[in-house]
């Protein structure tokens, strides 16, 4: 349960000295994306910091984005974090089940009216109820009576944050996101399929250390992890610039480490922060791996065409638009990311259904 | 000329890479960041932190980076919730901090333009404390018995 103490006094029964403590304050900084400059201030406010009650709700989802978080080999930071947030109810890895956890879930609610952060993940099936229950209680009636009392909801993975998955064509479900039922609280979307564990963290660290929401974008997603696009971060930009674009999976250009955007690279419609955050520890991350981005992160990104066609671009007029954005340099790059926006609802429109045949088509 | 008109790229010199320096694009534009954040130690006295980890390198990047930045006079390592290494660079007052967990995973790297990284720095609650210990050791010391 949550308790009284700070994480300043929680830093010193451990045994961490001052230096560990700014050392502690400094990977904070780098984990939440936050500028060095910003360690005094999160020094000052880790210290007054309480431990806050968290409730994660787990709806129609894979539990990759619990597994993203629970795999990532739990660094100390994180492990610091996460041994001082009170993680009152999380059903996939609680060992009580049933009526017993959904009391916990019950007195978590109560002690802590008001004060606890909700996390969800999975969507929610509207359309019939039956598909996912726990303790015989529906997802939205779950989702409803513990969003009441709550301080502010963290919606992890896309499924939780856009729908995802479950609500791809033809949605049997009737699968909605967290913003779609509630919205009277506020909602920080964390979306990815999975999303990157340190991202995960970072948000609930922000909570924790300055007890407020970090600034988020039009889809509620924190600025300072998705705020630009794969596109604008990848080191394979300047081959984009030059117009130097991989055509096929194993030919020279891949092999050099071109662009993949013919491909079907999303990384231009895509903001999350892949490409410095990496995956694995910082291994690398797909397109490092020389695969285009699936743009996981982005609403409805299963149902936005092939994930091999180039992005944004009818099938039928995909040699053009790539043949300008492979002439025009940076700048007229940029004005062919403009056009993306604009087209994309309609290109969305024009895509068909990625098949295996459009998979063996392409690679 | 003064030393603030010159660029720094004639004085890089061009080593034998085993990497693919056609993939380290960032390299390069980072150190003219390194070389503006140096400029402005000197003239003005404010120290930059540059935080690697927000920095999208590609492969090679970082060896490229810390093979140009080179070893200075100075090393130090920390032993607090696992290891971090100092290093300065070849470059007097360019820094690099290299932080792991006691899992000897790295959770944060850092480049600092500044005389001395904070880290390295005695801590004032510290001093305090010890203060008093070494007011305690004495005070058992001088009333031990012979």
């Amino acid at each position: 349960m949550a308790e009284k103490s700070t994480l300043g006094d929680s830093l010193r029964r451990h045994g961490v000295s001052r230096r560990g403590f700014l050392k502690f304050c400094t990977a904070t900084a780098s984990l939440m994306a936050l500028p060095p400059t910003m360690v005094p201030a999160i020094a000052a406010a880790l210290e007054k910091a309480k431990r806050p009650s968290v409730i994660w709700l787990s709806f129609q989802e894979c539990t990759g984005c619990t597994e993203s978080l629970t795999r990532s080999h739990s660094p100390s930071v994180e492990s610091l974090i996460f041994d001082h947030i009170s993680l009152d109810y999380h059903h996939t890895l609680q060992a009580a089940a049933g009526e017993a956890a959904e009391a916990a879930r019950e007195a978590a609610m109560h002690e802590n009216k008001g004060k606890y952060i909700l996390v969800v993940d999975g969507s929610i099936p509207l359309g019939d109820p039956g598909y996912s229950t726990i303790a015989g209680i529906s997802n939205l009636q779950m989702l409803e009576e513990t969003a009441k009392d709550a301080a502010a909801i963290v919606a992890v993975g896309t499924c939780a944050a856009f729908g995802g998955l479950p609500q791809a064509n033809p949605n049997p479900t009737g699968a909605v996101s967290v913003s779609d039922i509630i919205t009277d609280k506020p909602i920080i979307n964390v979306s990815g399929c999975p999303p990157i564990p340190t991202v995960i963290t970072g948000v609930l660290a922000h909570f924790l250390t300055f007890g407020s929401i970090p600034e988020l974008d039009q889809y509620n997603r924190p600025k300072v992890f998705y705020g630009q696009s794969i596109h604008d971060r990848c080191y394979r930009r300047p081959f984009y610039d030059k117009g130097l674009f991989a055509e096929t999976f194993d030919d020279e250009g891949a092999k050099a480490g071109w662009c993949l955007y013919k491909l079907g690279c999303k990384g231009p419609m895509t903001y999350n922060a892949c490409a410095t955050t990496k995956w694995n520890q910082g291994t690398s991350w797909p397109v490092e791996s020389g695969h285009g981005c699936l743009g996981c992160s982005e609403p409805r990104f299963w149902d936005a065409g092939g994930f091999y066609n180039a992005l944004s671009v009818p099938i039928s007029d995909n040699s053009q638009t790539v043949a300008f954005a492979a002439a025009a340099g940076l700048a007229l790059g940029a004005a062919a990311a403009g056009l993306n926006y604009k087209k994309k609802d309609e290109a969305r429109k024009a895509h068909g259904t990625v098949t295996i045949d459009d998979l063996e088509k392409s690679s | 000329m003064s030393v603030f008109d010159q660029t720094d790229s004639e004085s890089i010199p061009s080593p034998e890479m085993p990497y693919m320096t056609h993939m380290t694009h960032n390299t390069l534009p980072l150190l003219n960041e390194v070389r503006h954040a140096l400029k402005r130690l000197v003239r003005t006295g404010e120290s930059t932190i540059i935080d690697l980890r927000a920095i999208p390198f590609g492969p090679g990047d970082e060896e490229h980076l810390l093979d140009l930045l080179g070893q200075g006079e100075v090393m130090a390592t920390l032993d607090a919730l696992g290891k971090t290494t100092v290093k300065e660079s070849r470059f007097s007052g360019v820094w690099i901090v290299d932080h792991y967990n006691s899992e000897a995973e790295r959770i944060a790297f850092q480049i600092e333009v500044i005389e001395i990284p904070e880290l390295l720095r005695a801590q004032a609650d510290d001093m305090y404390e010890s203060l008093e210990k070494l007011d305690t050791v004495l005070d058992v010391e001088m009333h031990r018995p012979e």
